[in-house]
């Protein structure tokens, strides 16, 4: 489809603003030299353009999104309602304290909330997604050893089936990164994780489940040995939507948490934003919490915690994204919150039991809110790939699995139903997954081609990447 | 209790049975009992009704201000009606990252889009597809500067405080050392500037207009910058970017900026945007996602996420930065804000800023408040008085009306935009006079 840039005429304008009613004033300093090519369409045609392109997008509303470890719940319409409150959209972040008590309200709030269900102590809302709230507790993590002068923990642990973010994380908070192996059952090798650690162990990072779906029993064990090594336990809250109200990451030894609101709480992705990932550790650490924290229960404050690491966002965090998820928190409440983890978990392993005849799985364990298969035989016998598998799905109108993740698991696709879908929709969708297996296995070619009811048929990545084209030439 | 699930009791225990258990505990069996929790202390859940009457009580604790006088980061612009119906779309709204190119086109073409209207903007040969804020785009510009023997970035003492915090958290991770240029009558000490960079200055941020409202003098600095052979980046306000010489003009390696400004709303804070931009010799760089165009295998236009070495899903401990979601759905509201604004649009309202700040700074002038600074300004600039900034602002406030910011005793921050009128000017301007007189 053409580009808004292609569309309209020359002067087309919208009247938005009024004439100035004040005396004009003009620029005494440099002017921009280059002039400004933007859109010039009527609101009809911007209209239309918009509505066009939502066409070719497939949300949460579109049909099935088992998207592993991103949990794409159904995204409820009344937080949506909630967050376009005008006594929330039209405060100015600077305002008098006494002036936006209900914004502080919401903030603490939701931190005592969120800290009753991962088992923290204190919390801040300030990350804007799960990769920054990363950043955030590595940080916490690097000013509690140099508030007791430990500077030579300078490692943090990762497994290698953790997600790309961690060791990013990890590097971005000035660590270097030890990767541990995982054993075959996708679990922590306890004593390769005993041979890493030392004086040098700042912490690990840790999902339980983990990246393959599967809990990890002996988490007790894993965080006392790094606690025993001087190390802090830090939690990925990626997966945390299998075990709400059934285990918590503080109860399982960890000092530092993330959770992603767009994942666990609810709150719609936006096709990549905004998320928010508040950070929740226990007591000791809350000095080093960044931004500000509300106190008072009257009257409240903000205060900046004695020891801050300083702010790693402008402001409160992603405001509006908290509103969606309290809203969400209080509507599921004691009852619903857990209800919500055990649906997930019962839907991803109904799911496997009825797909684990034809397509292999990569564990047999019962799994968490996710489960991966691996399609490294398939790919062996008659060269159909995960990426083909996944691209016929689209042709049937459900996302595809997340592809290739985690990494020690070759041909994978993870699957995350969710505990928003029905036995309905899972049966239907089981049926697809069937159809699609049979069919690529009697025509590996057509696998190939897929998908080909889409808007574009499959797109060349390396093209793209060799001669970047990343912006409209006028 | 409020409950989005998808099945029903009696369904759930035929779907347990079918895969062999005879009840939850039994599929949460293999969870260590010394691990689970009892009961999770929260309050019962709510009904629909229930939940948001809840949210509207604390919304209405707040106080909402017809009248705002207050930038210092976030500014109260008028958003085109047509902004908030694209981004409510359902599509748009409850995708996930557009991992899968054929049925994410649109996300896709809308951040080319956006890419394209933020190179326009700045004048820079690149954008990406955003990331949290201005702050974290100043901060993660620092780290793109970063060489093996270039390690320390300076930052002036004129920028956003907010800002300057989070670009010295960020380096408290990555252990790039931050120095600060002082000011000098509101606007950059160049002179100091001059004599700080040295072998080992990687480079130096400055915003335009700088947080004083103050136009500083971004081509000098930019020169200083790079005969130091350091990289210059930029801090810019979108809505001024209409009219004042661009950060490509002036030399800047990096343009990054606060994109709230671009139809969004105040919204205590968040969401906002941070866009960056850059040449295209930094274009490796850059952080986060950025979208490209390609064809499909018939040769059909189409867009894709692209250059992801640089990203961590693809290079682990090595990515450029570890960002993952961006603020998708913000970029968005600015391509539409854009979009229906347009050249004309933009340009009107960049200049409506400019003459109403002027006409409200000379109103203020007469009711007995003193410029701080005499420094050329776009929409924000500095007062001073005898009279304390906090009785201006109470008095203020009584009449409903959100004066601008107290930076210390004396001194505020003011802002106009175009949603001041004339007569709200005045307004203020007799109240303040009040003030000043009694």
């Amino acid at each position: 489809m053409k580009l808004v840039f292609e569309r309209g005429n020359e002067g087309n304008q919208c009247t938005i603003l009024p004439e100035c009613d004040v005396p004009q004033v003009e620029l005494t300093t440099p002017k921009r030299e280059k002039s400004l090519h933007l859109p010039q369409l009527s609101e009809n045609e911007l209209s239309r353009h918009y509505t066009e392109l939502a066409k070719q997008v497939h949300g949460v509303n579109d049909g099935f999104y088992p998207l592993g470890s991103c949990t794409m719940k159904y995204n409820p319409k009344v937080n949506e309602e909630a967050a376009a409150l005008k006594g929330f959209t039209k405060v100015h972040p600077l305002q008098p304290e006494h002036t936006m008590q209900g914004c502080m309200e919401v903030l603490k709030t939701s931190e005592e909330l969120l800290c009753e269900i991962t088992g923290m102590d204190a919390m801040t809302l300030q990350p804007a997604a799960g990769a920054h709230g990363e950043f955030t507790g590595l940080l916490l993590i690097k000013a509690y050893h140099d508030s007791r002068n430990d500077k030579k923990r300078t490692k943090i642990i990762v497994p290698d089936s953790a997600h790309g973010t961690n060791p990013a994380s990890a590097v971005m908070a000035g660590f270097t990164v030890v990767s541990i192996p995982s054993r075959e059952d996708g679990c922590v090798d306890l004593d390769k994780l005993r041979e890493v650690v030392g004086e040098d162990t700042a912490g690990l990072m840790l999902t339980n489940p983990n990246t393959v779906g599967l809990f990890d029993k002996n988490i007790l064990e894993i965080t006392s040995i790094i606690h025993e090594a001087g190390g802090l336990a830090y939690y990925d809250g990626a997966n945390l939507n299998a075990v709400m109200g059934v285990v918590r990451p503080g109860d399982m030894g960890f000092d530092v948490v993330h959770i992603n609101l767009h994942k666990t709480f609810s709150t719609p992705h936006g096709g990549g934003g905004p998320g928010s990932g508040p950070v929740g550790c226990k007591a000791f650490l809350q000095e080093f919490l960044p931004g500000k924290q509300v106190t008072g229960t009257e009257e409240l404050a903000f205060k900046v915690p004695e020891h801050s690491i300083g702010s790693v966002k402008e402001f409160y965090g992603n405001f509006l994204v908290v509103v969606k998820a309290l809203t969400y928190v209080l509507t599921l409440g004691k009852e619903g919150i857990p209800a919500a983890s055990k649906n997930a978990v019962l839907n991803a392993n109904y799911m496997m039991e009825k797909l684990k005849d034809i397509y292999p799985m990569a564990y047999q364990e019962t799994c968490m809110h996710e489960f991966v298969m691996t399609l490294e035989k398939m790919e062996h016998e008659i060269g159909v790939s995960a990426m083909d598998i996944a691209k016929s799905l689209l042709d049937y109108g459900i996302h595809p699995p997340t592809m290739y993740f985690p990494l020690i698991v070759h041909e994978a696709l993870m699957v995350e139903p969710t505990e928003t879908e029905s036995k309905e929709t899972l049966d239907e969708v089981i049926g697809v997954f069937r159809e699609v297996y049979e069919k690529a296995k009697a025509n590996p070619n057509a696998a190939h081609e897929a998908p080909v009811a889409t808007y574009i048929r499959r797109p060349d990545e390396v093209q793209a990447a060799r001669k970047p084209v990343l912006r409209y030439e006028f | 209790m409020g409950s989005y699930l998808g099945n029903t009791t009696e369904v759930q225990q035929e779907m347990l049975r079918e895969i062999g258990f005879d009840s939850f505990d039994a599929l949460f069996s293999h969870i260590p009992d010394e691990v689970k929790v009892k009961e999770l202390n929260l309050p019962s859940g709510l009904s629909e009704m229930e939940a948001l009457d809840k949210m509207e009580e604390m919304a209405d604790k707040n106080t909402v201000f017809k009248h705002i006088f207050r930038g210092a980061g976030a500014y109260n612009h008028y958003i085109p009606a047509i902004v908030g119906s694209v981004v409510n779309k359902e599509e748009f709204l409850t995708a996930y990252t557009p991992y899968q190119a054929e049925i994410s086109q649109g996300i896709l073409q809308s951040i080319f889009e956006y890419q394209t209207m933020i190179c326009e903007l700045t004048g820079m040969a690149v954008s990406n597809a955003s990331v949290y804020d201005g702050a974290t785009a100043a901060a993660e510009a620092v780290a793109m500067c970063r060489e093996r023997k270039r390690n320390t970035a300076f930052v002036s003492e004129t920028v956003n405080p907010q800002v300057l915090r989070v670009i010295k958290t960020y380096c408290y991770g990555n252990g790039i050392h931050v120095e600060v240029i002082p000011e000098k009558d509101g606007v950059t000490d160049m002179e100091a500037l001059k004599a700080a960079l040295k072998e080992d200055s990687a480079c130096f941020y400055m915003q335009q207009p700088n947080f004083y409202g103050n136009i500083e003098d971004a081509d000098a600095l930019g020169e200083i910058v790079h005969e130091a052979g350091a990289k210059y980046i930029m801090g810019c306000n979108p809505i001024a970017l209409a009219i004042l010489k661009t950060p490509a003009e002036c030399g800047a390696d990096v343009a990054v900026g606060e994109g709230q400004p671009l139809g969004m709303e105040l919204a205590f804070g968040g969401p906002y945007l941070g866009f960056m931009a850059a040449t295209e010799k930094m274009m490796r760089k850059l952080p986060g996602r950025i979208v490209g165009e390609t064809v499909d295998k018939e040769g059909k236009r189409a867009y894709v996420l692209t250059l992801q070495a640089r990203e961590q899903h693809i290079r682990r401990e090595k990515a450029s930065s570890n960002i993952c979601s961006n603020q998708a759905l913000c970029a968005l509201t600015a391509s539409v804000y854009m979009a229906a604004m347009g050249e004309k649009g933009m340009t009107q309202a960049a200049n409506l800023c400019l003459s109403k700040a002027h006409y409200l700074q000379g109103e203020l002038n007469k009711a007995g408040l003193k410029p701080k600074y005499g420094q050329p300004y776009f929409h924000e600039f500095v007062t001073t008085s005898d009279v304390k900034a906090e009785v201006i602002l109470e008095a203020l406030e009584k009449k409903g009306i959100l004066g601008g910011l107290p930076l210390n005793e004396y001194d505020i921050l003011w802002c106009a935009t175009e949603k001041n009128t004339k007569e709200e000017m005045e307004q203020v301007a007799a109240i303040v006079k009040e003030v000043c007189q009694g």
